[in-house]
């Protein structure tokens, strides 16, 4: 609350900052008409010295937070009674939750000794006095970087050299944050897994033709000891992706035809956005429309023909899916489609070509490599979709090329290990991180793969 | 028919001309009317009282030309006065502009090429175009040849085909250059080899009229003359329509010139009149270099 109030009261200031920037700027130079003797426009002048007024009090206050409460905890922990401090670590971290609940007014899990009061007091009062001393020191930072840097403003002073560095090295530091966050993450999931295939050997994850990954947590009960082969739910997976693609490469791929070659300008103009809608509906909505609508259908069906459809299918499931990716295959079919220069189509038909002719012989051959790209990034996202396949496809890890049977995908088991009461380092769990990492490697290599192919494409005709 | 007396001529005093009006803003410079016989005794393809529109703005305004049998038409102007729009008229390319709109009459011979029972692919096979760009397709300059033929089933073997490509590169003075390499794709050929596989590509499939927009801007001088030389011979059994910015190459390879100015037809006439004796004003001052 208090950091909230800082940082607006901040902000205040780099206004006030930039006004003071601008007029300083014009009046070392003898008044606005003078501002051609300036190196940089006054408005640099105005950003510079806000910059200098902002950025080291938000960077201080930044580092003030993130240290804070470790301080804190230290500086309480070491006022605490010897017994206490000689605790284990564990249950140490339970008395000092207690007692910074007692400090926030919030229930507390024991009885409340005088002890714990003295400290949950002192952890207030250390508390209060940090955000005191926070507050003189960003404010205080942020007044002298303003007196600096509006001190530094002269005629010859280059601003806009110095902003244009500052705003570069903001988006440096953006993009690093978008790639350690990446980086972590893959990490992560990388060593969670090495830890996975100690306890599992990665033939017999890779290899495994069996998936149940149930095993006893404690010795006394009874439970089967878990198999961890991920050939069931790969094969689950791609014939889901297979059904989807199969669905929606055919049906996306005429519709972008028609909209980019037959269709008029003004149907397309409603068309497009509409088709687009498609891809905007939530999978969570489609997962619900598989399973209520099409998988009954199915199996109803099915029952008409003397076909046995388990309720939940890789059928109704891959169906949706397709139709979930069409607007996807279609918009970016249409956008190579579009790439393709007018004078193709000119020369084609102005040989006397008929349009279809056209499309077969010199669109379609032309566009094809986008199109490949386009269908691989298209099989990525079938094979990491999973609102629908959890409701639609079944929980069941059957091996089976039947799509009127119950399967179940990578990331269905990765949402059913990970759901309901979990110890963290058995093997049940430690699996939805080697799962993760498969899933991850795959799409990655499907990615790169269709990235390369469309950027190969684009060469040709650019 | 729409006959036009040579006695529209518009005169104006040489003092206008000293006194460097601009043509178009000038009254006294107005264009009304064509100069010159539009008609020809033979004509293969004739258009009365063309306009084309390009969504509001009128690109050509009411245009009458017939085009003779063994003929070469040149149509010359200058940049943006409507060459292009009203050659694509002729086999109604213009189709694939979304805003683009024709008005008034093209026939060919006695056909109505608007008429809405017309088929447009017989059409474009029978009045070919050569682009004003290079527009090879990105597939073997065999197969860019092939295309047409292919398409319109033209040949019943392997033999006839590869007959007809290598006439039709002949032709078009690229067999030397290209008959060791047919498999390489056409797009990787200069941009004048390009032109001519084009002009190749049109011929394979035996057009009766060629309509060529501006085919030897990207060549040089040898190549051009291989072209031109090509236009001769192809006259004899062809009709043609060239746009061209070269006045040698209109003098050159044609027998009728048409004048083009801000959408209008200014003048048409026997190529050697046009150019040592043009009548309007604004032919005079194109081709003798004042503007344009
Ligand atoms: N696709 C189009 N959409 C809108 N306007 C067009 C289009 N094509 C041509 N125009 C307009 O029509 C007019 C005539 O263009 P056109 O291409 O026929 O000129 P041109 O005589 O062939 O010129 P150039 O010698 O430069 O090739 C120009 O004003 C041009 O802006
Ligand atoms: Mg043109």
């Amino acid at each position: 609350m208090t950091n909230t109030l800082l940082i607006i009261i901040l902000l205040g200031l780099m206004a006030i900052a930039y006004q003071l920037g601008v007029r300083r700027s014009q009046k070392v130079v003898g008044g606005p008409s003078g501002v051609r003797a300036l190196h940089s426009l006054p408005s640099y002048y105005g950003f510079f010295t806000a910059l200098w007024t902002g950025l080291p009090a938000l960077l201080v206050l930044l580092l003030w937070v993130s240290l804070q409460s470790g301080v804190i905890r230290d500086l309480v922990v070491s006022d605490l009674p010897e017994a206490v401090r000689s605790l284990p670590d564990a249950q140490l971290g339970l008395v000092i939750n207690d007692i910074q609940n007692l400090a926030q007014g919030n229930i507390v899990s024991g009885e409340v000794s005088p002890a714990m009061e003295q400290a949950s007091a002192h952890y207030k009062s250390l508390q209060q006095t940090s955000y005191a001393a926070s507050f003189v020191v960003v404010l205080s930072l942020a007044i002298m970087g303003l007196t600096f840097g509006w001190r530094r403003i002269a005629p010859k002073y280059r601003a806009r050299n110095r902003v244009e560095a500052a705003i570069k090295w903001m988006l440096v530091g953006c993009s690093t944050i978008a790639i350690f966050t990446t980086l972590g993450i893959v990490l992560s999931v990388l060593f969670e897994s090495i830890r996975f295939f100690q306890i599992i050997p990665i033939s017999d994850f890779l290899f495994g033709l069996d998936w149940s990954p149930q095993m006893a947590i404690r010795a006394d009960q009874v439970g089967s000891s878990g198999a961890f082969g991920v050939i069931p739910l790969f094969v689950g997976t791609l014939l889901i992706a297979l059904i989807a693609m199969l669905v929606a490469v055919p049906i996306g791929l005429m519709s972008a035809i028609y909209l980019s070659e037959y269709a008029g300008s003004r149907f397309r103009a409603y068309a497009k956005p509409l088709l687009e809608i498609l891809a905007g509906i939530p999978t969570v909505v489609y997962g619900f429309f598989a399973a209520l609508t099409v998988a009954p259908f199915i199996r109803n069906n099915g029952e008409l023909l003397g076909l046995d459809v388990s309720s939940e299918s890789a059928l109704a499931a891959g169906l949706v899916m397709g139709i979930m990716i069409i607007p996807f295959i279609s918009s970016l079919s249409d956008d190579v489609i579009n790439a393709v220069p007018q004078t193709m189509r000119d020369a084609s038909l102005g040989i006397g070509a008929t349009r279809s002719e056209t499309v077969k012989n010199v669109i379609l051959p032309a566009a094809l490599p986008g199109i490949v790209g386009g269908i691989l990034l298209a099989v990525s996202r079938a094979i990491g979709e999973t609102m629908i396949v959890v409701m639609a496809a079944g929980l069941s890890a059957n091996l089976t090329a039947n799509p009127l049977q119950s399967v179940t995908t990578v990331t269905v088991q990765i949402v059913t290990l990970l759901v309901g009461d979990q110890e963290f380092d058995s093997p049940k769990t430690l699996a939805a991180f080697a799962l993760g990492l498969l899933l991850f490697i795959v799409t990655l290599i499907l990615n790169v793969v269709a990235l390369h192919v469309v950027r190969k494409y684009r060469e040709a005709y650019e | 028919m729409l006959s036009v007396t040579p006695d529209t001529a518009i005169a104006v005093p040489a003092s206008v001309i000293a006194a460097g009006f601009s043509p178009v803003a000038d009254e006294s410079r107005a264009i009304n009317g064509t100069v010159g016989d539009i008609t020809v005794a033979d004509p293969r393809m004739t258009a009365r009282n063309v306009n084309v529109y390009y969504g509001d703005k009128l690109a050509i305004n009411n245009v009458s030309l017939d085009i003779g049998k063994n003929e070469v038409v040149a149509m010359i102007g200058p940049s943006g006065c409507g060459k292009s729009t009203f050659l694509r008229c002729l086999n109604r390319m213009n189709d694939t502009i979304d805003i683009c709109r024709v008005e008034g009459e093209i026939r060919l011979d006695e056909q109505d090429i608007y008429d809405s029972s017309l088929d447009v692919v017989p059409l474009r096979a029978q009045v070919g175009m050569v682009f004003q760009k290079p527009n090879p397709f990105p597939k073997s300059i065999y197969d860019n040849v092939a295309y047409g033929p292919r398409i319109h089933g033209l040949t019943s073997s392997k033999s006839e085909l590869d007959d007809i490509v290598e006439e039709s590169l002949l032709k078009a003075g690229l067999w030397d250059e290209v008959k060791d390499r047919l498999d390489e794709t056409g797009t990787g050929l200069s941009g004048g080899q390009q032109q001519r596989l084009c002009i190749a590509r049109t011929i394979a499939v035996a057009p009766e009229v060629i309509l060529m927009d501006e085919p030897c801007s990207a060549l040089d001088p040898i190549a051009t003359a291989r072209v031109e030389e090509l236009i001769d011979e192809l006259r004899e059994q062809y009709t043609i329509a060239i746009v061209t910015h070269s006045m040698q190459q209109a003098a050159r390879v044609s027998q009728r010139t048409a004048y083009f100015h801000l959408g209008e037809l200014v003048e048409v006439g026997k190529t050697d009149d046009i150019f040592t004796n043009p009548r309007h004003r604004l032919t005079e001052d194109y081709i003798t270099g004042r503007f344009g």
